[in-house]
């Protein structure tokens, strides 16, 4: 492969990973709160064919991904309502939205079936892309994808280093301490929920308007994107960063597949493909390693310099999630 | 600031948890607020606190003006702040986060700035906090401390600490107390829930006791211990006479037991445990016995050594092999561990009965449940869910619960909590047990009086060092709270019985 190639296979990567990055991203403020939304497999496909298909109606691409945020926000506000309000388990309500909004991005596609409609066109930014090496991976981008860039950025900053996201982080790990400093736990969960969901609406037309144009109903290939973003919202340990990492390395995975196929005759084709999923597993295993007990008495073992080395890269690596994720809090 | 609270009454349902309570604080005044557990002390202080809200027509008056506290937001920004017996803080969170979480300001809180403040505040009461330290690794006395010098930063004029010597050292509570009494002689005024006679006697100006929801009376120093306990429980109770050891044939039998985990190394423990015997285990929380009594409950396996049980060598075996055998563990944390939440009284029994058959018989269960909440004195009916009792009844179930015969019972913090006639009923109930089956007894506890009243010998652990046997009856709280702190270690140390 020369080198060319590489660098827009590499722009592709980053291309492919945003639909991930934002589903992950807004799963990661919203159970940061406590919510699991669990339907966001679903809501990414309805919102693919929604965001296609208002796009193509009304021949803006702007409305598609507001639609797409729309849409993605009421599922959201639906498991807000049914696990803050109503008290039920945000895994049962979630897991049977998942699966309506699937159907009904199926059933309500068909009309769109295979049609060509407006998309995405990369808008190179000026100077910035002609940065060698940099330039051609980074700047060449749609402007869904530099909005992607941008999305990573903010959440980190929001959670991380704004006062309401300090507060976020107490929400979502013990509610009752939030409450005593004054917040409103539950609306805030409502609203890191309706926010989140939005985010993940972002992801469906991010995927139908961009990475791969038009609505293919079952063939389109997003069918458990969802599922995976789910996984890398844990893999993350709920940090915006390593989740980008991560839908990174799952985006980079997949094209690897994709590259290596044609040098990798002997190995059959059905390999490559699944490969991303099971190696996703594996990291997964990595990172909480360090939960293990037999790990801890293998470092108990270690000579002591080589023991603290690993002690910390484990605590670094090991990502424990909010405490009171699923709970829903009442006072006292 | 001065506190008055006017004929405060709440009820939940048809029982009333706290009726026609009238106090007046006076500033820079330590009020000790004693009772047993369900006397009403948490459901008052919650209300001052604004966690809930007391029945209409009482009031709160701060300084001569009467307020209104909706909530605990609404509480601290009139200057009352309270200190939670499980600390309200967030532990994978780092000390300066949580110290700022909850003060307003811009949307980039300015962190120098707050360290800061934060280091003031520390070294004014002299506490050796690191501010990058994440919580989980601090103790329970350093989250105290921590939250005291959040609570003085927020404005706090009124501080209401309950039962805060639970689950804290020796030096932590001196520490503490000095502490209070500064701020006293600031002007703040302190209100201290416990159910600790000698915590209270040693620290409050003045004491005020509830019973069943209503304010017996109050009193000030010289304090009357007797007539306290007599106001608290309406009766008189008395601790009883301690009883010697006795040297039956060993039943938990270590040979240079070696444990280990990330943080802790124990090393070559010897230990003969005689039928009929108590032995305590004290030291700072998280200096081993934890991780000691787990390895006795074959719960965390050695690295070394033997671990015999009436002579069977029960080495690397799983914790059911030494349940079969007679060893019960009931580990500190009740709901999590000991009991299943959700599941009532009766399926608790049932459960823990011999299995006969595949379905349950629930009318036997059921009769099973009322002799055991009669024999072991449990408020609550078959049909309670185990969260639904108060933390002392909790402790009656588990003991309902206990397998029959024993070789070994194991306890971790056999009476936190709770106040002094569940401690007086649930050790002689312990004892009864130890008679009866010729079993003997290994507890962890925090408390050095409980140590030394119930135990024959005493295990001192001091970051995974182990003391050598102590005799409990020539022992004082003064000279085991050395060894817990790491002090005289060389003539009492070693790690052979």
């Amino acid at each position: 492969m020369n080198q060319e190639n590489l660098l827009v296979g590499l722009a592709g990567v980053l291309a492919a990973a945003a639909p991930i990055l934002f589903a992950v991203l807004g799963e990661t403020l919203s159970e940061r709160a406590g919510v699991i939304n669990l339907s966001m497999n679903g809501t990414i496909l309805l919102t693919a064919m929604s965001g296609f298909a208002v796009a193509y109606t009304t021949d803006s691409l702007l409305l598609g991904f507001l639609a797409g945020m729309l849409i993605g926000a009421v599922v959201a506000l639906i498991v807000a309502f049914a696990s803050i309000t109503l008290k039920q388990s945000q895994v049962a309500v979630g897991f049977v939205l998942a699966l309506t909004c699937r159907d009904l991005a199926y059933f309500l596609g068909n009309p769109f079936m295979g049609v060509s409609g407006p998309r995405l066109q990369a808008a190179p930014i000026p100077v910035l892309s002609d940065i060698p090496v940099l330039g051609p991976v980074f700047f060449r981008q749609e402007v869904i994808t530099y909005v992607s860039y941008l999305a990573i950025f903010l959440a980190w900053l929001w959670i991380y280093r704004t006062r309401p996201g300090l507060m976020l982080q107490g929400i979502g790990e013990k509610p009752a301490a939030a409450y005593i400093r004054g917040a409103n736990v539950n609306l805030m969960r409502y609203v890191y929920t309706v926010i989140g969901g939005a985010l993940i609406g972002l992801a469906g037309p991010a995927y139908s308007l961009g990475v791969r144009a038009g609505w293919m109903g079952t063939i389109s290939g997003l069918d458990g994107i969802g599922w995976i973003a789910l996984s890398i919202t844990i893999f993350g340990g709920w940090n915006p960063a390593r989740a980008a990492f991560g839908a990174y390395l799952f985006a980079l995975l997949q094209w690897l597949g994709l590259v290596l196929q044609p040098v990798l005759t002997q190995v059959p084709s059905q390999v490559l493909q699944v490969a991303p999923f099971p190696l996703m597993i594996l990291t997964l295993l990595l990172v909480n390693i360090g939960n293990a007990e037999w790990v801890e008495r293998t470092l108990a073992a270690m000579p002591e310099s080589t023991r603290k080395f690993f002690a910390k890269l484990l605590r670094a690596m090991r990502a424990s999630p909010p405490a009171a994720l699923g709970v829903p809090f009442e006072r006292d | 600031m001065n506190v008055e609270l006017k004929n405060i009454h709440k009820h939940f349902g048809k029982t009333y948890a706290n009726k026609g309570i009238n106090l007046s604080i006076p500033s820079g005044t330590i009020q000790g607020i004693l009772g047993e557990n369900g006397a009403g002390k948490s459901t008052l202080m919650k209300i001052l606190s604004g966690f809930i809200q007391a029945d209409p027509g009482g009031e709160i008056i701060l300084n001569g003006k009467p307020v209104v506290i909706h909530s605990p937001a609404d509480a601290i920004h009139v200057g009352v702040g309270m200190l939670h017996q499980d600390p309200l803080d967030f532990p994978p969170m780092r000390v300066l986060d949580n110290f700022l979480l909850g003060r307003s300001g811009g949307l980039f809180p300015n962190r120098g700035a707050v360290a800061q403040d934060f280091k003031r505040l520390a070294e004014q009461f002299d506490f050796s906090l690191d501010p990058d330290n994440y919580v989980d690794a601090l103790t329970v006395g350093e989250r105290q401390q921590l939250e005291i010098i959040r609570l003085l930063w927020l404005g706090a004029r009124v501080l209401i600490l309950d039962e805060p010597t639970t689950g804290i050292s020796a030096s932590q509570k001196t520490k503490l107390f000095a502490t209070l009494k500064k701020l006293a002689d600031q002007g703040m005024t302190i209100i201290f829930v416990s159910h600790k006679l000698e915590d209270v006697e040693s620290l409050c100006h003045q004491v005020a006791v509830l019973r069943a929801g209503e304010l017996v009376g109050t009193t000030k120093p010289p304090y009357n211990t007797s007539r306290l306990v007599e106001m608290m429980f309406g009766k008189i109770v008395t601790l009883g006479e301690r009883q010697p050891a006795k040297s039956g044939e060993p039943v938990l039998s270590l040979r240079d037991i070696s444990l280990e985990d990330v943080r802790l190394k124990i090393r070559n423990v010897n230990l003969d445990l005689r039928a009929g015997e108590v032995i305590g285990l004290a030291g700072l929380e998280g200096s081993g016995q934890g991780m000691f009594i787990r390895a006795c409950a074959g719960l965390v396996r050695p690295v070394g050594g033997r671990i015999l049980l009436k002579g069977r060598d029960l080495t690397g075996r799983s914790y059911h092999t030494f349940k079969r055998e007679g060893v019960n563990f009931l580990p500190a944390s009740r709901l999590e561990e000991g009991l299943v939440p959700g599941l009532s009284l009766t399926d608790h029994f049932v459960l823990a009965e011999e299995p006969n058959g595949v379905f349950i018989d629930r009318a036997a269960g059921q009769r099973l449940a009322e002799e055991r909440i009669k024999a072991f004195n449990i408020r609550g009916t078959p049909f309670s869910t185990v969260e639904s009792l108060s933390g002392g009844n909790q402790q009656r179930a588990e003991l309902a619960l206990l397998q029959s015969p024993l070789s070994l019972i194991l306890l971790e913090h056999p009476t936190r909590g709770l106040d002094i006639e569940s401690v007086i009923y649930i050790w002689s109930k312990l004892k009864d047990r130890c008679h009866q089956d010729s079993a003997a007894i290994l507890f962890i506890s925090s408390d050095l009086e409980e140590i030394l009243q119930y135990s024959d010998r005493v295990l001192v652990f001091f970051s995974g060092k182990v003391s050598a046997p102590i005799d409990a009856a020539t022992t004082s709280v003064d000279q085991l709270g050395q060894l817990i702190g790491g002090k005289g270690w060389q003539e009492k140390g070693g790690s052979h019985a």
